[in-house]
């Protein structure tokens, strides 16, 4: 068990910082996500956390202590990658008792926790067998099973489920997720996929260009981004974006959107450039007349709901529709948003423009930060 | 454009069937989408349609005359296959000109240029067409495929899972263009998938396919709304289709019953507990969905949250009778 914190932490490569300056508190038995795209910086910290790579400067504390320089196995901490270095000469057992070789436990302790460790993941009756004959999941559950058998105070975990398909990749999650709250070891798990970080995470970390935007339960960065680039990267179909008309005055809830007005949470502070947004399924379509014009421009139908594009004087929004209505091309609707639901940005800094809402999400918010 | 009929139609391949007795009407300008798992028989089905296959038996029709064994050049469709293989050493242009080239078309040069240049225009292709198709992404490789089907106006246009190959992001844009243009061009299609988003998303009307048999055919909500059969129930549908012990409804169901089902948007969810509670196994607030199980059963609910329950949360969840769906021994549908 361990909580892991980094102060200001930087990576150059040369003249590239991969990391600039980040601070997080990792608390102890958390299962934490550091969710981005390909080259933001995750994976570069994460092992800075292994001490896979040292820092250009910057701390890591682990429980308080100074790791920052310390080498990878002397960390106690356990690194589970992509692409699972399973020793394939050998059998399951083999591969599970592996890293107790060096550790002068006792043939019984091994056996215990080797035991142990296959109930868990539920590879019993795999033990005796070979790596060689294993399905890509049974070998998931093999690595999985090396980097826990040690009991280590942390797992860190990059994109360790990229490699599978789809449907045996929403498997892992479940199972992984029932690991960590079986073990309530503190986990750091690399991703690009929001639906991983969504089904698994106490706590994401959103990263874009070696910078951390939020961090945050799924529940802020999804309700609440911190950003436009937040906005835009979680959520399927994503958030939608609207310019407002006006400029946006404090304390005053109604705001104006392609020529409606619309209420939404009070905002703190005035701004010039704003954008609404507001996601697909707090998007109601109404009878024509009522809040904002539109006219479908395009629906398309998944079953459990549809999703319309719907053309207005602020440019295509995206709505998510209940089964029971089918929305007709060319149709003239109304659209109203739930207006708790709603947020606003800042269109010069990008930022969240803070409000009733947000700060109430703050103030409840847990502390996860630096 | 025409349409497209298969009656009856059987084919085999040594001791195994493919297709089983058959029937199939495509209309005039109708998307229409095969879906089934793979070895359902929906590859054989279309190549039917092509003349790459003959049937044993039954009958081919287009516009309601016999093809059944014309080859395939006079059948005047046009084939997109999931892996586009274009001529790697010919440009963008070359490559949707190739077919208007053939011997048997021979479109003059003049004309060929202006079907080529409107082709590109519609799959937004217009600057690429100089590039050597190597050069392309997925996406437009594809584009470049379906470029080269269109180009031909031919009669049918026949899909074999043609975005399967791309990643989820040019997969869903790629989708709607085709709906787009498809709309626009009044074309038919027969479209073969294992994917149900593709499916409903793309179809005037879909087949399930299953074991060579269709096993019912209609509108994407017909489908959906009124399964025939739980295998049917079971095909359309994300998160899928609950299937739940018929323990749980003794004395409100029909004795017939063996298996109640209900899709996840329709179960009702509670915070609490109680005597009847469920586990949280999932919540994903993206996906809208939770997973909770009882008693070994899990069950999928769609719902938009404003907060996810963690794993292991209690919940109290119902099923209400009219949104239930009924199934005997054999998985037919009761009805109601």
């Amino acid at each position: 068990m361990a909580e892991i914190r980094i102060n200001r932490l930087r990576k150059s490569f040369s003249d590239f910082v991969a990391v600039k300056d980040s601070s997080l508190v990792l608390e102890d038995g958390r299962f934490v996500v550091l969710l981005g795209p390909s080259g933001c910086g995750k994976t570069t910290t994460l092992r800075m956390i292994a001490g896979l790579e040292y820092p250009s400067s910057g701390q890591i504390l682990l429980d308080g202590e100074d790791v920052t320089w310390r080498r990878p196995r002397e960390r106690d901490i356990a690194m589970v990658f992509q692409l699972f270095a399973l020793y394939p000469h050998m059998g399951v057992r083999e591969n599970l008792e592996f890293p107790l070789r060096n550790e002068g436990l006792p043939r019984a302790e091994i056996d215990r926790r080797i035991g142990e460790v296959a109930g868990i993941l539920r590879i019993e009756h795999l033990l005796d067998g070979r790596i060689g004959g294993l399905s890509g999941g049974d070998r998931q559950r093999v690595a999985l099973g090396r980097a826990i058998v040690r009991q280590p105070k942390a797992f860190l975990m990059d994109e360790p489920l990229g490699t599978l398909d789809a449907e045996f990749r929403e498997l892992m999650c479940v199972e992984l997720r029932k690991l960590h709250d079986r073990l309530k070891t503190t986990t750091v798990f690399v991703t690009h996929d929001q639906n991983e970080a969504m089904a698994l995470a106490d706590h994401i970390v959103v990263m874009n260009q070696g910078e951390i935007l939020q961090s945050d339960t799924p529940e802020g960065v999804y309700n609440f981004p911190s950003c436009l680039f937040v906005a835009r990267f979680i959520g399927r179909p994503a958030m939608n974006l609207l310019p407002l008309d006006e400029r946006v005055m404090a304390d005053w809830d109604t705001v104006r959107v392609a020529g409606a007005d619309i209420t939404v949470p009070t905002p703190l502070a005035s701004v010039q450039r704003a954008l609404l947004g507001v996601r697909p399924e707090h998007v109601n379509l109404r009878p024509a007349g009522e809040g904002i014009a539109a006219q479908v421009a395009q629906v398309e139908y998944f079953g459990s709901h549809w999703v319309a594009s719907l053309a207005t004087a602020a440019g295509n929004v995206c709505a998510l529709v209940s089964k029971e209505t089918a929305p007709a091309v060319g149709d003239a609707v109304g659209i109203t948003f739930d207006t708790q639901r709603t947020v606003l940005f800042d269109a010069s800094t990008e930022q969240i423009i803070p409000s009733a809402t947000t700060l109430a999400h703050h103030a409840g918010k847990a502390p996860c930060q630096a | 454009m025409s349409s497209l009929t298969l009656q009856s139609a059987t084919k085999h391949f040594g001791a195994v069937t493919a297709v089983a007795d058959l029937d199939l009407d495509v209309h005039d300008g109708e998307f229409f989408v095969l879906l089934g798992p793979s070895g359902a028989g929906k590859t054989t089905t279309l190549r039917l349609a092509a003349g790459l296959e003959t049937p044993d038996q039954g009958r081919v029709l287009m516009d309601g005359q016999d093809v059944t064994h014309l080859p395939p050049a006079p059948r005047d469709v046009a084939f997109v296959f999931q892996q586009y293989s274009l001529y790697p050493h010919l440009t963008v242009f070359d490559n949707i000109a190739f077919p208007l080239r053939s011997a048997m078309r021979r479109v003059d040069a003049g004309e060929l240029k202006r079907r080529v240049e409107r082709v590109a225009e519609t799959l937004h292709l217009e600057s690429k067409l100089q590039r050597k198709a190597t050069a392309l992404s997925g996406g437009e490789m594809q584009r470049v495929a379906i470029g080269r089907a269109l180009v031909r106006e031919p009669r049918v246009f026949l899909m074999d899972e043609p975005l399967s190959s791309l990643d989820a992001k040019l997969r869903e844009e790629l989708r709607a263009e085709l709906k787009a243009l498809q709309r626009r061009t009044g074309a038919t299609v027969l479209y073969v998938t294992h994917d149900q988003v593709e499916a409903t998303t793309l179809a005037d009307r879909i087949a399930i396919l299953e074991d060579g048999r269709v096993k019912q055919v209609g509108t994407p909500r017909e489908i959906y709304d009124q399964p025939r059969c739980l295998h049917v129930a079971q095909r359309l549908g994300s998160p899928a289709f609950n299937v739940l012990p018929v323990s749980w409804f003794e004395g409100s169901v029909d004795p017939r019953t063996v298996h109640v089902g209900i899709r996840p948007e329709d179960v009702e969810l509670a915070a609490g507990d109680g005597p009847s509670h469920f586990d949280v196994i999932e919540c994903s607030l993206v996906k809208h969905l939770i997973v909770a199980e009882r008693g070994g059963v899990e069950v999928r609910i769609r719902r938009v949250m404003d907060r996810a329950f963690a794993p292991g949360d209690r919940v109290h969840v119902s099923f209400p009778l009219k949104n239930c769906l009924r199934f005997d021994a054999d998985g037919r549908r009761l009805d109601t």
